[in-house]
């Protein structure tokens, strides 16, 4: 049996020159760490501006979804008439159709009296709204006047509401200036245009905002039959029907909502910027790090060099210097980001998460920020000239 | 007239380092200044050569030539059968595989221990695994008296055995010419002897050839030849330029 690999196997040599100096050491992984979760906090709230600005486009039972052309985002939706919705059934593979109104209203806070705007939606209590499960029994309930369905992710300036539902008190507040019950909590959650969320029947949307003409809806959810393929009807629908209506898959949908906070607002580049500031901030001390370990090893290096040794199995060894940063710092960075974005969560309902993509992005990040600045500070070693050893 | 350019070329093998009128200068226009001389030196295989002479007198920079560590300017500078007035910097690195190099100031790396130190030039040596490789460091050390000291780091060490992991790397890598730089400077003159013994004996058993630049009186019996430098030329020991 033959070992082949041990013919490859070398003294690990920049392993012993990083771990040579600890405290030098700890320092790098310090500041690559620090870097690592600026960036993880920096895409991470942004990511998570993005999810929570899409949280109940997601819930929606659809498959199309209609809106007006002049609506810009859920936070400046226009109307569109209901009668649009209906004539979608005209399509074959279209099932069922659902009116939704949506708009932001005041909520007064029963405890303190506090007015907060939130985000009311309005719906058939016997149409399918959300995809979540025990939903309709709760929905249900909304067939009576005047009552609500409270979003519990809400914020707390809207009061202790889901305390005293459940402790059975009768919760009851204003809304736009008029009585409302709460019937019931749903999870929603919180997103950077809305504090909170609350669902009524599309009878008492209308009794709240009058101004609303009871033709007009903001969303119409449509439902298609098993097998049927959304793109093709989303355009056969387009090319059939007025223009003061727009279709969209929902998926189209959910991406209409992010391109909003993405392109119409500063929010994606500033938390972008700042991403980019930790990236430049590790740049430089991964580079100070490894200049100055080129420094002071440069007599080693020239050594090396005079025994035979090619400049660029040395540009190697700085190049593995440079990744073994990169994973040693990456490593704390992932995990405080783990604590952080939990910490986060609980805090702020915000739904940051660690998926896979952020994971993958910072890592290569990470790794860019520390093979390039190795690769820079692989210029110094051209000064070790091996006849000035003698 | 076939016969005579082999009889030329056998000759011509059996020097390690063969030297005609090399000259060198640093600097430039006005600063120029010319530290060889039209130097002219021979080694043969297996022959240790001390090299003596005041300070900037040329002695480095020979070494350094020899050692294919500055390109050549002027004279044809032959080592182990290589031309090096012209040659690329890759013949030189190659080359330098073949040159085992002693320096006055150790130079072992500082984070490696003594066995790591010397396996770093044993690692020169192609086609050879990873324990035969260490296992080579391994008996160098052994050879030069430091085998319960491989696991020390060079700050553990003293100068004398510092100055022994030094040879024992150079020498690892299988070297046909050894350039050795003051290598008992730093040393008791009983340290010093011993060193130089074992360069010999060494060097011997594996028919390299040894250039020594040192000051050192207690050293000159023991080398084949003796040669002076002064102003950019060489000088027998019996001030007879060469």
């Amino acid at each position: 049996m033959s070992f082949s690999f041990l013919k490859f196997r070398k003294i690990p040599l920049a392993w012993l020159l990083l771990t040579r100096q600890p405290l030098r050491l700890a320092v790098a992984i310090a500041g690559i760490s620090f870097a690592g979760i600026l960036m993880f906090m920096q895409l991470g709230f942004r990511d998570g501006l993005f999810d929570t600005s899409v949280t109940i486009h997601k819930l929606l039972d659809a498959d199309l979804v209609l809106i007006s052309p002049r609506s810009k985002s859920s936070i400046s939706m226009s109307g569109f008439p209901k009668r649009r919705l209906i004539q979608t059934l005209a399509v074959e593979d279209v099932e069922k159709t659902a009116p939704v109104n949506l708009n932001y209203l005041l909520w007064r806070n029963p405890e303190n009296l506090k007015t907060r705007s939130i985000l009311a939606l309005g719906f058939n209590p016997s149409d399918s709204l959300l995809l979540n499960e025990g939903f309709s029994k709760k929905a249900y309930k909304l067939r009576n006047p005047s009552r609500v369905l409270f979003d519990k992710l809400s914020r707390p300036e809207f009061g202790p509401i889901e305390k005293w539902f459940l402790s059975e008190k009768k919760v009851e507040t204003e809304v736009a200036g008029k009585r409302v019950i709460v019937e019931g909590l749903v999870e929603l959650g919180p997103s950077f245009g809305a504090d909170g969320n609350l669902i009524t029947s599309r009878e008492t949307f209308l009794r709240l905002f009058p101004a609303n003409p009871p033709g007009s809806i903001e969303i119409g959810l449509v439902k298609l039959k098993k097998g049927s393929d959304p793109e093709l009807i989303s355009r056969i629908l387009n090319n059939s029907l007025p223009n003061d209506v727009r279709v969209l898959t929902k998926n189209q949908f959910i991406e209409f909502e992010k391109n909003y906070w993405k392109n119409s607002t500063a929010i994606g580049f500033i938390f972008s910027l700042g991403a980019l500031m930790g990236f430049v901030v590790g740049c430089v001390v991964v580079y100070q790090i490894l200049y100055s370990d080129v420094t002071d090893h440069l007599p080693e290096y020239a050594t090396l060099l005079a025994m035979g040794y090619r400049i660029k199995s040395l540009f190697f060894v700085v190049a593995r210097e440079g990744f073994l940063l990169a994973l040693f710092g990456y490593l704390p960075a992932y995990f405080c980001g783990q604590i952080l974005y939990s910490v986060i969560r609980s805090s702020t309902k915000l739904p940051i998460i660690m998926d896979a993509e952020k994971t993958i992005l910072i890592f290569v990040l990470v790794l860019v920020m520390c093979m390039g600045s190795a690769a820079v500070a692989m210029r110094k070693l051209v000064d070790a000239d091996p006849a000035e050893i003698f | 007239m076939v016969k005579a350019n082999k009889s030329k070329n056998n000759v011509k093998n059996l020097k390690t380092v063969s030297i005609n009128n090399l000259s060198h200068f640093y600097g430039k226009n006005e600063n120029k200044k010319q530290v060889l001389n039209d130097v002219n030196l021979n080694i043969d295989k297996g022959e240790l050569v001390l090299l003596k002479g005041p300070s900037g007198c040329g002695k480095t920079t020979l070494l350094t030539l020899i050692g294919a560590l500055r390109t050549c300017q002027s004279g044809d500078l032959t080592v182990l059968n290589n031309q090096l007035n012209g040659a690329s910097r890759k013949t030189r690195q190659i080359l330098r595989r073949s040159i085992g190099m002693i320096f006055q100031g150790h130079n072992l790396l500082r984070c490696l221990t003594a066995e790591q130190n010397v396996q770093m030039g044993a690692d020169l040596i192609k086609g050879l695994t990873y324990l035969q490789r260490r296992e080579i460091a391994r008996n160098w050390l052994s050879a030069v008296g430091l085998e319960e000291h491989h696991k020390k780091l060079p700050n553990d060490l003293s100068g004398g055995q510092k100055q022994r992991v030094a040879i024992a790397r150079a020498l690892s890598a299988n070297p046909k010419l050894l350039l050795a730089d003051e290598p008992t400077s730093a040393l008791d003159s009983v340290t010093g002897r011993e060193i130089v013994t074992l360069l010999r004996k060494l060097a011997k058993e594996q028919n390299c050839s040894v250039l020594m630049v040192t000051h050192d009186p207690r050293i000159s019996d023991m080398a084949d030849r003796i040669l002076n430098m002064e102003d950019g030329k060489i000088f027998s020991a019996h001030s007879e330029l060469i």
